[in-house]
């Protein structure tokens, strides 16, 4: 897996928890999940949940609190 | 078929309600008031001679042709200047009208030369019609004495004589046939809204000149041809009818570069093309055009067209010639071994917006049903998706609101990262004519462009922000309308949601929104965010309009809420004159947007996961279809990059001089095993491809394009395609060489098949089509008509929605390295990459791009008009030449992107929307230093592209 396409992938999930920080406290962390859900295409997702399960480095809180709302993809 | 031949009625039409009754030659007519006289008369059926007057403009009353008489009133009134009244009973023909005509137009025939047999006009000149018309038998004076005839009198210079200017490359202006009627004048200003043009001198002495007696390429002129269209002489005359001759048939169809999408009559004589001229039953246009579309249409001729499919190994082997069949079976074979080898989603597809509806479809179906995966994107997604995004989410569909006539209804006009003169020229006309009436102007931009200042038009405010601070001067906008108690609370207690309004409007009064605060870093002064608060909310029907400017950032969406959040506390919504209108950039964004493309929707619209959706189609196609979303471009490009993607069929677009980032992009092409491009030319895309295949232009296909306003126009076949296939036809054979059974006959039948499964659309059929000449969607048994205006008893989604809109500063910021900010955008005779524009002559107004920069920043840095710069930043660097002008403000530069070798995209970002990936083009901090020429990536890159457009067993094409 390349380490920028990893960044970018963060980078991504935070710019979308920094949007629904401002929303309602909450609806939030819902947001993110579904807005996750409905645009990334599995792939994606499964990056960012094995992000997640080696520790989150570098995600906003708020994506880790969606994370239990995000559909977790079947293994490739 | 034979030639379209439209009614003009000699003036516009009255908007008057009031209906009035009057004889015209014994018949009794009935006109709203406030008609003229002429227009009544043709009305009824009765041709009034006339040289001054077309309905495109106001009456002028100046040749005195059109004269009538009226029972119990004394003279001879022009009947182009004199509007109708009760009970008036007028004659067109009695022996003293006709002596007075054929005394006007033997006046006119003896300052006119008698070369009717070989002038380009012969059979369009209503010179000619109207001497026919008054029988007029012969002409008294010769041309001893004055005229603008001829060179020489008796031996001497004649001063009087002017020679043909031919300085424009698409028409020519001949002094010697002007019978100064004026018309060309009042089409520049009535209807175009330049004033290029002016009569100079008096009486016997007056002719028209363009700008200050230059030739009309040195002149204002933008050359979008109104005056050509008006003169009713061969003064003003198309080159290609200069050289081809007279049309015999003319079939109605749609511009195919911007989103405004003019209607057209495309005059042929079999089947060469000899004019485009803009349809006055045109919805969109109502008889106009721009450059663009009237004249730049010689690309589809163009020696660079390749014609044959090709196919190679590896993207540095040359190209080989192949046929249609086995490109077909190269291609299939080529994804089947991808998927076999890499799993079923290692392949995709992306859709045009510059193609048809119908082609567009049938793409998305082949991804979905043939590759079995969502991975379908659209260009859109660099332009408007965040468009998409938010008004789906505020209003709860994903289109603008309003039709273009609805600009005629506005008091106050916002134009937002938008450059309508430039970006949507026919539009600009519109809203220009409705300025010059008096509505009001608010511009929200960085640059001062040109409609902030032009003539006789001045926008009451400029907010000229700082690139990237949309989202604060939107709220700041909202902050003042809340606090000072302008919000319309009828409506949004009627319309809206209003806990979330409350919520909101708590938002935006917060005092960190105020103008006095974000005045700090968007350096807009706080009293003119006020001053333009208060016009927008108070200055009657509010209207905005808003462009790249606004979506191409990472706050895109957000932006887009901004707006929809300002029109919904103001009420400017649900009926003419108001609402939040994007101007799409090409042609046919929208179309390609409501057909599916992108990898989470299918038609219309609806959610992948949407069970119900999904089955409609699986039923009709006999497939699965993933109920997971697909990847966007940028992820295709990413998962390339990562080695889980290797193959893409993309049709129509550029995506290497399109998209941000050019390094990534190529990086993400070079690392997939199977590019297929579909295209016209080799373009820049096509230097990673492996497989080519030609595609078709607008002329040589049947289909519907769907512009900006939701309209849903015919395009229709004038000619056979050169390459053989409409793209239709292209994408339908390889699904068959895929082994799907697809057997569309005609266009029509795919636009049935959408009809059949997208609910905004079941009323739409070509058959209704021509009916109806085009029709705005949701087209469908609630709205049997279209739907001009939406919204207007309630929102789409039910309520509509405020949401907050937090300004959150781009990460793409100046530092030391990178002082300034780059924003780009487009020009009026080019249009996108260029691929087309750039192939006609199109390219005498804009031969390379260029970096505007403040003079100060120049002088910083030592830098003079003209002179070649670096241009870097993170992402990369290039070169080009610069043009001074405080246009833009000191801080930021401005670059358009039209040219390949520029390469404005090495130096964008790939920074993009939070919520759609829709990139960051319009800022871009940077440096700009001076150089002598192009940068070591320019020349490499020439190189690469020289090398991989070989053609085995052709001569490498001379540049
Ligand atoms: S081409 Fe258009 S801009 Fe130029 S002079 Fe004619 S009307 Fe004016
Ligand atoms: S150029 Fe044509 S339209 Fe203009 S004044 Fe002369 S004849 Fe009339
Ligand atoms: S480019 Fe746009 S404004 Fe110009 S003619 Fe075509 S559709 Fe109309
Ligand atoms: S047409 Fe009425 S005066 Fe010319």
């Amino acid at each position: 897996m390349s380490h920028d396409t990893n960044a970018k992938l963060i980078y991504m999930a935070n710019q979308i928890a920094t949007f629904f920080k401002s929303q309602p406290q909450d609806e939030a962390a819902q947001g993110v999940a579904t807005h996750i859900n409905k645009y990334w295409e599995p792939r994606m997702r499964r990056k960012l949940f094995q992000h997640i399960d080696s520790g989150g480095e570098g995600l906003s809180p708020l994506v880790l609190e969606a994370a239990s709302k995000i559909k977790r993809p079947e293994a490739a | 078929m034979s030639l379209i031949h439209e009614i003009d009625y000699g003036t516009p039409a009255s908007r008057s309600e009031t209906m009035v009754t009057l004889t015209i030659d014994g018949r009794e007519v009935t006109v709203p008031e406030g008609t003229s006289i002429m227009r009544a008369a043709m009305d009824a059926g009765i041709e009034v001679p006339k040289l001054c007057a077309s309905d495109m403009m106001d009456a002028f009353g100046s040749c005195r042709l059109c004269l009538v008489e009226i029972k119990g009133r004394g003279g001879m009134p022009a009947s182009c200047t004199t509007p109708v009244a009760p009970g008036l009973e007028v004659s067109t023909q009695t022996p003293r009208l006709k002596d007075v005509r054929r005394g006007v137009m033997e006046l006119y025939i003896s300052d006119h030369p008698l070369d009717c047999l070989t002038c380009a006009a012969n059979g369009d000149c209503e010179l000619q019609d109207m001497a026919g018309a008054v029988g007029l038998r012969d002409v008294r004076y010769g041309y001893e004495g004055d005229n603008h005839v001829k060179a020489r009198n008796n031996g001497e210079i004649n001063a009087k004589w002017l020679p043909k200017d031919e300085s424009n490359p698409y028409f020519t202006y001949d002094p010697a046939k002007c019978i100064v009627c004026s018309r060309c004048v009042r089409a520049c200003e009535e209807v175009q809204g330049t004033f290029a043009l002016t009569i100079g001198g008096r009486g016997f002495d007056s002719r028209v000149s363009a700008g200050m007696a230059e030739d009309f390429m040195s002149s204002e002129c933008v050359s979008c041809g109104a005056c050509v269209q008006a003169c009713p002489t061969a003064t003003l005359t198309e080159k290609s009818v200069i050289e081809i001759g007279q049309p015999e048939h003319s079939v109605v169809t749609t511009c195919a570069y911007c989103g405004v999408g003019c209607s057209f009559k495309a005059e042929m004589r079999g089947e060469e093309l000899v004019r485009m001229v803009p349809w006055k039953d045109g919805q969109a246009n109502r008889g106009h055009s721009c450059v663009k579309g009237r004249f730049a249409y010689g690309y589809s001729n163009h020696g660079d067209r390749i014609l044959n499919p090709m196919i190679r190994e590896k993207i540095s082997d040359p190209w080989r010639e192949v046929t249609w069949d086995e490109a077909y079976a190269h291609v299939a074979a080529e994804f089947r071994r991808l998927q076999y080898q890499y799993g079923r989603d290692s392949v995709g597809g992306i859709t045009s917006s510059r193609c048809t509806n119908e082609e567009t479809y049938l793409v998305q179906k082949l991804v979905r049903a043939g590759f079995g995966n969502n991975n379908v994107d659209t260009c859109a997604r660099v332009c408007h998706s965040p468009t998409g995004y938010g008004l789906g989410q505020a209003f709860g569909t994903s289109a603008g609101t309003q039709n273009f006539d609805s600009v005629e209804f506005t008091d106050v006009a916002v134009i937002i990262g938008a450059n309508p003169t430039d970006g949507h020229p026919v539009f600009a006309s519109r809203l220009k004519k409705r300025l010059r009436e008096g509505a009001k102007l608010i511009v929200i931009d960085p640059r001062r462009t040109d409609i902030v200042r032009s003539p006789h038009i001045e926008a009451s405010y400029h907010l000229p922000l700082q690139p990237g601070t949309n989202v604060a001067i939107l709220t700041s906008l909202a902050h003042v309308i809340v606090t000072e108690g302008l919000a319309n609370e009828a409506f949004i207690r009627e319309r809206c949601d209003w806990s979330e309004y409350e919520d909101w409007a708590a938002f935006v009064a917060e005092p960190y929104h105020s103008p006095e605060a974000t005045e700090a870093y968007t350096g807009v002064p706080a009293d003119l965010v006020r001053g333009a608060a208060r016009l927008y909310a108070t200055g009657g029907n509010g209207a905005i309009y808003y462009g790249l400017g606004v979506t191409e950032h990472s706050q895109g969406s957000t932006t887009v809420m901004a707006i929809a959040n300002l029109a919904m506390v103001t009420g400017n919504i649900g009926r003419p004159g108001v609402g939040v209108n994007p101007l799409r950039g090409q042609n046919n964004v929208q179309g390609s947007c409501d057909m599916g493309s992108f990898p989470h929707e299918l038609p219309g619209y609806r959610h992948i996961s949407d069970d119900a959706t999904r089955e409609t189609f699986e039923k009709l196609w006999g497939v699965q279809i993933s109920n997971e979303p697909g990847l966007r471009i940028p992820n295709m490009l990413d998962a390339a990059v990562d080695g889980t993607f290797k193959g893409i069929y993309i049709q129509g677009e550029d995506i290497l001089q399109s998209d941000p980032d050019t390094k990534h992009v190529a990086a993400g092409l070079a690392a997939m095993e199977c590019v297929v491009v579909h295209d016209l030319f080799l373009n820049e895309t096509a230097n990673y491809a492996h497989v080519f295949l030609p595609g078709s232009t607008f002329l040589e296909k049947d289909g519907t394009f769907t512009n900006a306003e939701r309209r849903i126009n015919r395009v229709r076949k004038v000619m056979t395609p050169k390459n053989g296939y409409a793209d239709w036809e292209v994408t339908q054979k390889l699904a068959q060489a895929m082994g799907l059974n697809w057997n569309y006959r005609h266009p029509s039948e795919i636009m049935d098949e959408i009809a059949a499964t997208t609910p905004s659309f079941a009323l739409v059929s070509y058959d209704y089509l021509d009916k109806m000449g085009s029709v705005q969607w949701p087209c469908n048994e609630q709205h049997p008509e279209g739907s001009p205006i939406m919204h207007v008893d309630g929102f789409v989604r039910g309520k509509g929605k405020f949401i907050r809109t937090e300004y959150v500063a781009t990460d793409e910021r100046t530092g030391p390295r990178f002082p300034l900010l780059l924003t780009t955008g487009r020009i009026l005779s080019q249009y996108n990459v260029g691929a087309q524009t750039r192939r006609t002559d199109n390219v005498v107004w804009h031969a390379e791009d260029q970096l505007e920069i403040h003079p100060h920043d120049a002088e910083q840095r030592g830098i003079r008009d003209g002179d070649w710069i670096r241009l870097a930043s993170r992402a990369g660097e290039t070169t080009l030449r610069t043009l001074i002008t405080d246009r833009v403000a000191p801080g930021v530069v401005y670059t358009t992107f039209h040219h390949p070798t520029t390469q404005a995209n090495v130096i964008t970002t790939d920074f993009s929307d939070w919520a759609t990936n829709c990139p960051e083009y319009k800022v871009t901090a940077v440096q700009v230093m001076p150089s002598n020429g192009p940068s070591d990536w320019q020349q490499d890159y020439d190189e690469q592209a020289r090398q991989s457009r070989r053609i085995a067993g052709k001569l490498e094409a001379a540049e």
